[in-house]
């Protein structure tokens, strides 16, 4: 007998109409949206539903709920992550056989999977963009305590921020969060990610999807590097004489330099207060980001926010306005400088990428164009200049779309472990 | 291949009292396939991840073969945590999948593919290496995973409830694949579990851990057995061990209403805490069902039978006279008589049973401990 159960923090009545009776392998091409997909151990589809793009994914019962918990954990955090919507249990076919759990996530809009990223030949270092974006995300995550169990890139979705990238977890199935991590814990996420990493490119190389020059073993080598760079950067002791107390002025921008905030600073003197040890205990990203929306309202990554706050002082001192208030310089910046650059763009390319993502395109556009012309092109031109050139021509990426579903299902890659 | 000790191996989690592991005591043998098992909380996860070096050790060590590793990142302590990646890559050969992590450390082409050969003979997957994961049915894909582990040839494997994911049938499956495959191999392996079950079915040993402390530690036939105290009794055994508190009078246990008679070391072996009391075990079918009036024979009133055709099974309670007893099996509540499945009561009926012969268990009621 059937009974169907959908566990959900805000209920939806339109996932009753998704064919919840056929396993997802077989859901009919209509109700699914071809999205690339990872390479998972489980069936995963995407589904458009009332204008919001779905991740289904099949599992145990016990799974799902443990992942679903795991994800509104990491969502509380902060930490970038795939927000969870909904676990479906209680399924039963049209044969009368039960079929597994469903946990359901929302897609992330813009995001890219790093297949799509390798695939579209960005610029060179593309791979050190995003191998920078993990690392930034295995520290975060490390931080308040989340062991990953199975980091790799097919468990991570990529966002463009500014220049870099930005990453998301994905995939929180061996997850487990601790009070705090064990250096040996983080050790093995890390060796984990190397092995994966390399493993996943030497898999696009054998489907001739990644340039023969890339070296994958680099790549995965870079990654513990930068990780251990930042997390040394972030958590590590430094020694001073007390003489030297600019250098806790110095370890603080340092961090807010990295994107990082500190929360808390432990400093210790020794007896005759002749050094000075300090260390973050609690660090918090989006140290950018938190300053823009204070500032704005604007809500963007970090990196979006570091570009559009350097453009923001730019704004100030070219119109004078050194000695006014932050805030109200920052409010007319909104209003004269980036909502009309938004706006000169037409509305139907607009949703090609985020705005903020757009704004920091055009900023770089506008540098390109005034070296040509020999002059300062204003915002707005250079707006109209960047979508005639550039915009027109990029893809859609608030849902990439990949391959058409009938194709996608060759393609299926859902390797059952 | 190597020899695993936990010698008073402790870990503390920061900011709680009790140890999630307490000076945990175990030799693995070399070659060994060691099965830790317990309910969820038991300690049978932290100490394999102890072992694995991704918990900290707060007391004692850990030794694989005659090097204390205690303090050794993960990835020097040459074992492998196998399932722990089960992605295949879709692009790549079956070899490839198998092999990928030797070509990252440098390991020569020619020592790579021999490997991959090796593992896949084993493995029966030699006609399917040059082909790709596309083409592996779902068992398959799961001995590819296996073999990624196999070709690095680890001192040690570990497993930590690698079957939980798969559906009941492929379980059962790969449970036998798994232990048949380790004494082939013959790779020391460490193997976790909450499934009483699997424990039984696949190791040489069973490690019972309860509360973060060891229980009992044997091979199936002795958990089963000789249970070494009240809590092995009831976790061992499906269904499981029938376990209630009896006054003891006149050298017997007084079951419902019929003496059990008890061995004399037994009755020594009291104590004041024990407060004439003693705990008795006996498993479902250990009962023989026997005419009313019968010297040491109780009666059971029958609530449901379980057929299941080579057995059937009563689920009844107790009668007494001398008041309730707490007498059950497992989270059952009642007790559980296997029958003849040809001669099976009613709901309702009453029946008498005798427990068969050096078939009980008797256990401390103070302590739980074994007595008999």
């Amino acid at each position: 007998m059937e009974n169907l159960q959908i566990t959900a923090a805000t209920p939806e009545s339109a996932l009753l109409d998704l064919p919840w009776r056929v396993p997802l392998e077989d859901w009919p091409n209509d109700v699914l949206a071809a999205l690339p997909r990872g390479i998972s151990r489980h069936v995963v589809r995407f589904v458009r539903l009332k204008g919001r793009m779905l991740a289904i994914k099949e599992t145990r019962d016990h799974y799902a709920f443990r992942e679903y918990e795991l994800l509104r954990r990491l969502h509380k955090l902060e930490v970038p992550a795939v927000v969870p919507l909904a676990v479906v249990t209680g399924r039963v076919g049209d044969d009368g056989e039960p079929l597994e759990a469903a946990i359901i996530t929302e897609h992330l809009a813009f995001s890219l999977p790093y297949r799509a990223v390798f695939s579209q030949a960005l610029r060179p270092d593309t791979a050190t963009r995003l191998i920078d974006a993990l690392a930034v995300l295995l520290v975060r995550l490390h931080l308040v305590g989340f062991y990953w169990g199975d980091v790799s890139l097919s468990n991570t979705l990529f966002r463009r921020d500014a220049d870099r990238f930005a990453a998301y977890l994905v995939d929180a199935e061996t997850g487990d969060l601790h009070r705090e991590l064990t250096s040996g814990q983080r050790a093995y996420d890390l060796d984990l990610a190397r092995t994966n990493i390399i493993g996943e490119l030497f898999d696009l190389e054998a489907g001739e999807l990644l340039d023969e020059e890339v070296d994958a073993i680099g790549i995965g080598d870079a990654l513990v590097e930068r990780y251990t760079e930042l997390w040394d950067a972030l958590t590590k002791v430094e020694s001073f004489s007390a003489d030297e107390r600019w250098r806790v002025d110095e370890r603080i921008r340092r961090l807010n330099d990295l994107g990082f905030d500190v929360g808390e600073l432990a400093i210790v003197t020794d007896i005759d207060g002749t050094t000075v040890q300090i260390q973050p205990k609690v660090v918090d990203a989006g140290h950018h980001s938190r300053r823009l929306l204070r500032l704005t309202g604007l809500d963007v990554q970090d990196n979006q926010a570091r570009r559009l706050l350097n453009d923001l002082d730019s704004w100030r001192a070219a119109t004078d306005r050194l000695n006014d208030s932050e805030q109200l310089v920052a409010h007319d910046w909104l209003l004269h400088s980036f909502e009309p650059t938004i706006a000169a763009v037409p509305r139907d390319l607009r949703k090609k990428l985020e705005p903020a993502q757009l704004f920091h395109e055009i900023l770089d556009h506008r540098w390109y164009l005034s070296q040509r012309v020999h002059r300062d092109v204003p915002m707005p031109e250079a707006a109209i200049s960047y979508v005639d050139q550039v915009l027109r021509h990029r893809p859609d990426e608030q849902a990439v779309l990949g391959l058409p579903p009938e194709r996608a299902h060759e393609d299926e890659e859902t390797l059952l472990g | 291949m190597a020899t695993v000790t936990f010698d008073h191996a402790t870990r503390l989690y920061p900011g709680t009292e009790r140890p999630a592991v307490d000076q945990l005591n175990l030799h693995i043998e070399d070659g060994e396939f060691l099965v830790l098992v317990g309910p969820s909380g038991c300690g049978k996860s932290t100490s394999l991840r102890m072992l694995a070096g991704l918990e900290d050790v707060n007391g004692g060590r850990i030794l694989i073969g005659d090097r204390d590793v205690t303090d050794v990142q993960p990835k020097d302590r040459d074992i492998a945590m196998v399932f722990q990646n089960y992605a295949l890559y879709p692009h790549m050969s079956v070899a490839d999948n198998m092999g990928f992590a030797l070509k990252i450390a440098g390991t020569p082409k020619a020592e790579i593919r021999q490997r991959v050969e090796e593992a896949a003979k084993i493995l029966d997957l030699t006609e399917y290496l040059d082909r790709k994961p596309k083409a592996l049915s779902g068992g398959q894909r799961q001995r590819v995973a296996m073999g990624r582990a196999i070709v690095r040839q680890p001192q040690v494997f570990l497993m930590d409830e690698p079957l939980s994911n798969l559906d009941a049938k492929l379980r059962v499956q790969t449970r036998t694949q798994i232990a048949s495959l380790q004494r082939r191999l013959g790779v020391t392996t460490v193997y976790v579990t909450h499934d009483q079950t699997e424990a039984l079915t696949m190791g040489d040993r069973i490690a019972v851990l309860n509360k973060g402390v060891l229980q009992q530690v044997g091979t199936p036939r002795e958990m089963y057995d000789q249970p070494a105290n009240v809590f092995v009794a009831g976790f061992i055994g499906s269904p499981a061990m029938n376990i209630g508190t009896f006054q003891v009078k006149d050298g017997a246990a007084l079951v419902g209403n019929a003496q059990v008679p008890l061995e004399r070391t037994v009755v020594d072996a009291l104590t004041e805490a024990d407060g004439g009391k003693v705990t008795v075990g006996f498993r479902p079918e250990s009962l023989d069902v026997v005419g009313s009036g019968t010297a040491g024979s109780f009666q059971v009133e029958v609530n449901l039978v379980e057929e299941l055709g080579s057995d059937a099974f009563v689920y009844g309670s107790l009668k007494s006279d001398v008041g309730a007893s707490d007498l059950s099996a497992g989270d059952s509540d009642q007790v559980i008589v296997r029958i003849d499945p040809r001669e099976v009561p009613m709901k309702g009926d009453t029946i008498n049973v005798a427990i068969k012969p050096g078939q009980s268990h008797v256990f401390s009621a103070a302590t739980g401990n074994r007595l008999s």
